[in-house]
């Protein structure tokens, strides 16, 4: 299931976008499915669709607010209707109209938030969408989507085609490795073990992550190892509904538990976690997360620093678990 | 296609007074709820089931229909009326508006009643949605000859999804979809020339690339011709700017915005009955 060149100097990288542009375009085939996008084809991976189902692809200019009615419209004639934008503008501008439009009218309309969280870097913090997996889960018929790598972007984005509900689906622009292989299966609502520790451990931790950032979590463990600390990490795909049934059975199995997600702590995957864990399986948890600030310009590598979420942090997070 | 006859405005003219009565006595019964706007587009609504819609209340999910999008979903009592008097469900069902339980929610839901396209309240989201309807109409290759009816108050003119919606209504010259704004000229908390002036709508609609008309919102000639007008212009989408007066029918409701968002008590309620009922008598025993 993991890319072979994972953690070798033949590491492959991609960004999720791109992995989202590739699944369109193998779905297009299907008549139903339609693109819409506000200004920023190239940017959002949209061009691949576009290019080959011009017909089906619809410029909409930069009318976020509108592009999810239309959108809804095209879905209530039985089409399958992508909307792509930066999760800045989309959804965070139009959250109203995805409530009720979308979500209430209950029409199967995708969502693509492209170049979310702080890695997109240099155009500062009002293109960094932080906040987006919280405004998106706290609405009912929805279901959010946050992909690990270029690979798993592609096949949830494939997976959409019958999935007959809204869906958000949130991306990111850098390139980030190929954590997965080509044979990887997407599994709808599912989470799944994404590394295990090499042998027993007397203290065993959990860290539940989704998203690229999920590579600084396998890091962590691995350096965690060599230190004796067992980790395990869990890639959680499907945000909403999250996968409770896992999580029962896999809380057993550890003594603390660390979420990692380039998010604000408040509201994303690891409050998820802690709000279903608190009244089934009370247990000590840590998230990991962008701690009630803003983003700033400057490059992945040095955000990802300044807001905590490297290996080396992580690594810090869990040693504090363990007392 | 001509004008309707005289016996045809009667029907309708009658229709609609049924409409107005209930719409009354729901609001009522609800306690709550808009007065105004129900009333004032009761013409319209008469005059798209009962004359103008390809629609077939017994098969709501009919494929070749015309659909109705109701953007400013405030004014459902009248749409619910407006149903309920089609076929679409009981006319009694009407008097469970807004309580708990009912399939008529205070704003329309979709999957809650037959007969609704979409789900409505927040202002301004209609006309994308009747604009994504149309440009899979535009897409299919073998599609029923079928219309997009988008109905708008001119309250929500002031949000700026209607604007987007105009803009990419005229890149796509969508003719297919025929938008109502209801001009009554007041919303909330006043006139929409002082909450926030709209004139010259006609004016700012054309220069979008919109064929506009306008009429008068409570003359069935003027409505159907409109929209009769509307089919025959292909290379433009059309706007009808249906000047209305709101709550129409009951003189002390008739042009105050203090009936935009409330219902009648029971005194009030029933003076408004009793005026709708010698309009009624004076409609039924003229001659035709």
């Amino acid at each position: 299931m993991l890319n072979k060149n994972l953690f070798t100097i033949n590491e492959e990288e991609k960004p999720t976008r791109e992995g989202f542009g590739e699944g369109l375009l193998s779905i297009g085939k299907d008549e139903r499915v339609m693109a819409l996008c506000a200004d920023l084809t190239d940017s959002v991976k949209m061009n691949l669709f576009k290019k080959e189902y011009p017909k089906r692809f619809f410029e909409m200019g930069i009318t976020e607010q509108a592009m999810s009615g239309v959108a809804s419209g095209m879905a209530s004639m039985g089409y399958v209707p992508f909307i792509a934008s930066y999760a800045m503008f989309s959804p965070g501008r139009n959250w109203e109209q995805i409530r009720t439009t979308i979500c209430y009218n209950n029409q199967p309309v995708k969502i693509i938030g492209a170049h979310a969280g702080v890695s997109v870097g240099p155009d500062g913090a009002t293109h960094q969408a932080i906040e987006d997996i919280a405004l998106m889960r706290v609405i009912p018929n929805m279901n959010v989507f946050v992909p690990c790598d270029y690979i798993e972007a592609r096949e949830i984005t494939k997976t959409m085609l019958d999935f007959n509900h809204p869906a958000y689906i949130r991306l990111t622009r850098e390139n980030t490795p190929v954590i997965l292989d080509e044979n990887y299966k997407f599994f709808l609502g599912k989470a799944y073990i994404i590394h295990l520790p090499k042998k027993e451990f007397n203290y065993r931790v959990g860290i539940i992550s989704c998203g690229p950032v999920i590579y600084e979590a396998m890091k962590a463990a691995r350096l965690l190892e060599k230190e004796g600390i067992g980790v395990t990490v869990v890639n959680m795909p499907t945000v909403k509904p999250l996968d409770t049934s896992f999580l029962l059975r896999f809380v057993k199995n550890v003594q603390s538990l660390v979420t990692v997600e380039e998010h604000q702590v408040a509201g994303g995957l690891g409050s998820a976690v802690a709000e279903f864990l608190s009244e089934h399986h009370p247990m000590k948890i840590v998230r990991v997360g962008i701690e009630d600030r803003f983003g700033q310009s400057g490059k992945m590598k040095d955000l990802y620093e300044e807001y905590g979420l490297t290996a080396k942090h992580i690594v810090e997070k869990v040693k504090s678990v363990i007392v | 296609m001509n004008s309707l006859t005289d016996v045809e405005v009667k029907a309708l003219t009658l229709r609609a007074e049924d409409i107005r009565e209930n719409i009354i006595k729901m609001l009522l019964s609800a306690g709550s709820g808009h007065t105004a706007g129900p009333l004032g587009m009761a013409d319209i609504f008469t005059c798209l089931y009962f004359r103008l819609l390809n629609h077939n209340p017994k098969h709501p999910a009919w494929n070749q229909r015309d659909r109705v999008i109701l953007s400013n979903g405030h004014i459902a009592p009248v749409l619910y009326a407006t149903l309920a008097f089609a076929g679409y469900f009981p006319v009694g069902e009407l008097k469970t508006l807004r309580a708990f339980g009912t399939r008529l929610q205070g704003h329309p839901h979709r999957e809650s009643l037959p007969g609704l396209e979409t789900t409505s309240g927040p202002l301004g989201c209609g006309l994308s949605q009747a604009i994504g309807m149309a440009l899979i109409d535009k897409f299919e290759e073998h599609k029923p000859d079928r219309y997009f009816y988008c109905l708008m108050g001119d309250g929500e003119m002031d949000e700026g999804q209607v604007w987007e919606s105009f803009l990419l209504l005229g890149k796509n010259k969508l003719n297919k979809v025929i938008s109502i704004i209801d001009r009554n000229t007041i919303q909330i908390d006043g006139f929409t020339e002082d909450v926030l002036p709209l004139e010259p709508l006609k004016d700012k609609l054309e220069s979008f690339n919109l064929n506009v008309i306008e009429i008068d919102g409570h003359n069935f000639r003027d409505i159907a011709g409109a929209v009769w007008q509307a089919k025959s212009i292909l290379n433009k989408p059309t706007v009808i700017i249906a000047h209305t007066i709101p709550g129409r029918g009951v003189k002390d409701f008739e042009g105050n915005f203090n009936w935009h968002g409330k219902a009648p008590n029971e005194e009030e309620a029933k003076e408004a009955l009793k005026e709708l009922r010698s309009f009624r008598g004076k409609v039924t025993h003229s001659g035709d």
